[in-house]
């Protein structure tokens, strides 16, 4: 920063762009070495096949359509919270929503090079695209996996531009006090950006749109999600109750993975002055709520198995439940409810590090769940004969371990090229009368009289 | 009328000798995949012999159930297929198109009788064994899902050899490879569509049940077991 001014806002948040640490390069540096490991372990399951992963006859699903299900899932952090927030103009939301959305499109990133991954022959994946070719044959639209190509695309893209909208003041902010290469980047970025009337009036339009129109295809997409399960009459996969549950537990983990972002930045990038303890008490609440609504859809899913008393369906309930994989059950319940809900449910507790405990459990329950979803039922169908069992191997365990790495090298260097508080929604929270909305209450309530 | 290919498994008759297996191997190239990756559960069988005990010694009873491709009509691994290579043929085989087979390994999800396999690894025939390899049969590359075809080149033969000579398909003169190694003859093939063919006639069988049949998928494989299997008057 070559000059004070007058904006110690501003100045506040733009300052990562512009002073890096030695630890900074140090992180990267580690983090992707250990992305770089797994795009080896990539390259090597590639060369020699699908088979070095843990998957077998009868469970050919395994690790990777578990961290599918988990990192979509935790992409409904962002994007819906930021929009539902924006939607009802809650004031605290401001230094939330950016974070919030990054980890979206970042997360998205990484759960959609899942379902690739696990293909047997991943360079055909173009092939889910429809495109006229030479084949003359377009994707099985009967198909949910054809379904998830499209509702991931469309989310991917909503939550990209929802992401980026807000981002083009701070940009031109950006621009205007850099010089050389980066103020060239930035001007691209800002995209002629000079804060006239009009584009503000646009710029609240737009986000206005998308804050309304990705709800829905959120909401959608991890009901899509659910479907590649719940369409196929599979033991305890074939179930109503796959899309909500789905969706609940999506937005669970993701809140927590939000907290967990939130107290990150506001520990390394010393933002204690813009998050609060309110707004981890805020979101504490709504990881609450998901917890307990988490805790509703497992008992309902879990006792209507129990008492219908399906022979195939009970294979996978037992086995869940004190068979096999019940030590994995149960550290799902205590993770995902035993933990969280006197943390959360008490004041006291509902802290900055009190939230941020109970959403580390969250993320490991909740990893857990999708992973009870994916294994168990493949390895209890209704053919006795033909129960299996499933070990992942390192090449899975080391891939799953390299898009953590990746999830937070990504954000990491987000947080070093964009200011990830919005300063401009800063600003205008901070104004007693916001330059953006003109209205007031009293005018609106006017305007609304004074139509024919 | 197009032919509706169909099989009958008398269980009554399997004595379990799992010559079906091998001469299905043989027949359609199936990779054995070796000791260390068939205990990791990847060996493949395009038919098996399942093997069930009943009651507790010394009144246990040891029965065998040959499971195949039931070639359903409405078959839940079509469905789910994103790239078509699942698909039902005008004869109601359900075929499996290698070279469209992306891998994406659901359809062997969806398969409630687990009767898909999947190459996880290029398939290897060590010498001299790749020089029994059947020429009709096209190899499998690693990634891609196979499964019981009911032996669709020998149908396709015996239909070009019987146009060729100007008559119909006599029942009975084709058959796969697991229906003519059966010794005990519990399996029999044929088409559904010709009333007068044996297996028209003895799936109509008061023997006669389909497995899994309340998953609706409409399997083209009917079981043939003497009612009251369970009951003690067969000691």
């Amino acid at each position: 920063m070559n000059r004070t001014s007058n904006n110690p806002l501003a100045d506040d948040l733009v300052r990562p762009l512009f002073h890096t640490s030695v630890w900074f390069y140090g992180s990267v540096t580690v983090l992707a070495s250990i992305v770089l490991c797994g795009a080896a372990a990539w390259g090597y399951q590639l060369w020699y096949g699908i088979g070095v992963a843990g998957i077998n006859w009868p469970v050919f699903w395994g690790f990777y359509l578990t961290n599918f299900v988990f990192w979509i899932g935790i992409s409904h952090a962002g994007t819906l919270i930021s929009a539902i927030l924006r939607l009802v103009n809650a004031r605290w939301r401001r230094p939330v929503t950016r974070c919030a959305e990054v980890i979206t499109v970042f997360a998205l990133m990484i759960g959609a090079m899942f379902p690739v991954i696990h293909l047997g022959r991943p360079w055909l994946a173009f092939w889910l695209a429809p495109y006229p070719s030479a084949r003359e044959i377009w994707p099985n639209f009967r198909s949910p996996l054809a379904w998830d190509f499209f509702a991931i695309n469309t989310y991917l893209t909503g939550s990209l531009l929802f992401l980026l909208l807000p981002m083009i003041p701070d940009f031109a902010l950006v621009r205007d006090r850099s010089t050389g290469l980066r103020k060239r980047i930035y001007g691209l970025l800002a995209l002629g950006w000079q804060g006239t009337t009009k584009q503000w009036h646009r710029l609240e339009a737009g986000m206005q749109i998308m804050a309304i129109a990705i709800i829905p295809v959120a909401v959608s997409v991890h009901t899509i999600v659910s479907f590649d399960f719940s369409m196929a009459t599979v033991p305890m996969w074939h179930s109503t109750i796959f899309g909500p549950y789905f969706v609940a537990g999506a937005i669970f983990s993701g809140i927590a993975a939000l907290i967990i972002a939130m107290a990150a930045l506001r520990r390394l990038l010393h933002l204690e002055a813009y998050l609060h303890p309110v707004h981890f008490e805020n979101l504490g609440k709504l990881l609450l709520l998901m917890s307990l609504l988490w805790g509703y859809f497992v008992f309902a899913e879990r006792l209507t198995v129990w008492y219908g008393n399906e022979h195939s369906e009970m294979a996978v309930f037992w086995a869940t439940q004190r068979g096999e994989y019940a030590p994995l059950y149960w550290t799902m319940v205590i993770c995902n409810f035993v933990i969280p809900l006197p943390i959360l449910a008490l004041r006291q507790l509902r802290t900055v590090a009190g939230t941020v405990v109970a959403s580390f459990a969250v993320l490991i329950g909740m990893w857990l769940e999708r992973f009870l979803i994916v294994v168990p039922s493949l390895a209890r169908k209704p053919l006795s004969y033909t129960w299996g069992e499933y070990t992942p191997q390192p090449v899975e365990i080391i891939l799953m371990v390299a898009t953590f790495a990746a999830m937070i090298l990504l954000y990491m260097l987000f947080s070093k090229f964009v200011p990830i508080i919005s300063i401009w929604e800063m600003k205008v929270g901070n104004q007693p009368h916001p330059p953006v909305v003109t209205e007031t209450e009293d005018e609106l309530a006017g305007l609304w009289k004074a139509r024919p | 009328m197009a032919h509706r290919w169909g099989m009958v498994v008398d269980l009554d008759r399997c004595t379990g000798c799992e010559a079906c297996v091998t001469a299905c191997h043989a027949e359609n190239n199936i990779p054995t995949v070796g000791a260390a990756e068939a205990a990791r559960g990847r060996a493949m069988h395009w038919i098996r012999v399942e093997r069930y005990w009943e009651g507790e010694f010394p009144e246990a009873r040891l029965t065998f159930r040959p499971v195949l491709c039931q070639q359903c009509d409405n078959a839940p691994c079509e469905a789910v297929c994103p790239t078509y290579a699942s698909h039902q043929t005008d004869e109601g085989l359900n075929a499996q198109v290698y070279n469209r087979c992306i891998g994406t390994r659901y359809c062997a999800n969806a398969c409630m009788y687990n009767v898909r396999f999947f190459n996880f690894f290029h398939p290897q025939w060590e010498k001299p064994l790749q020089l029994q390899l059947n020429p009709d049969v096209s190899l499998r590359e690693s990634g891609v899902m196979e499964k019981c075809t009911f032996c669709v080149q020998r149908i396709r033969a015996a239909k070009l050899e019987a146009r060729a000579e100007a008559r119909e398909l006599v029942d009975g003169a084709l058959q796969p490879a697991c229906a003519q190694a059966c010794p005990a003859g519990a399996l029999v093939f044929g088409d559904l569509n010709d009333p007068e063919s044996r297996v028209a006639r003895l799936s109509e069988s008061p023997r006669g049940t389909r497995l899994l049949e309340e998953y609706g998928a409409e399997p083209k494989i009917t079981y043939l077991q003497r009612q009251g299997w369970h009951e003690p008057d067969i000691q």
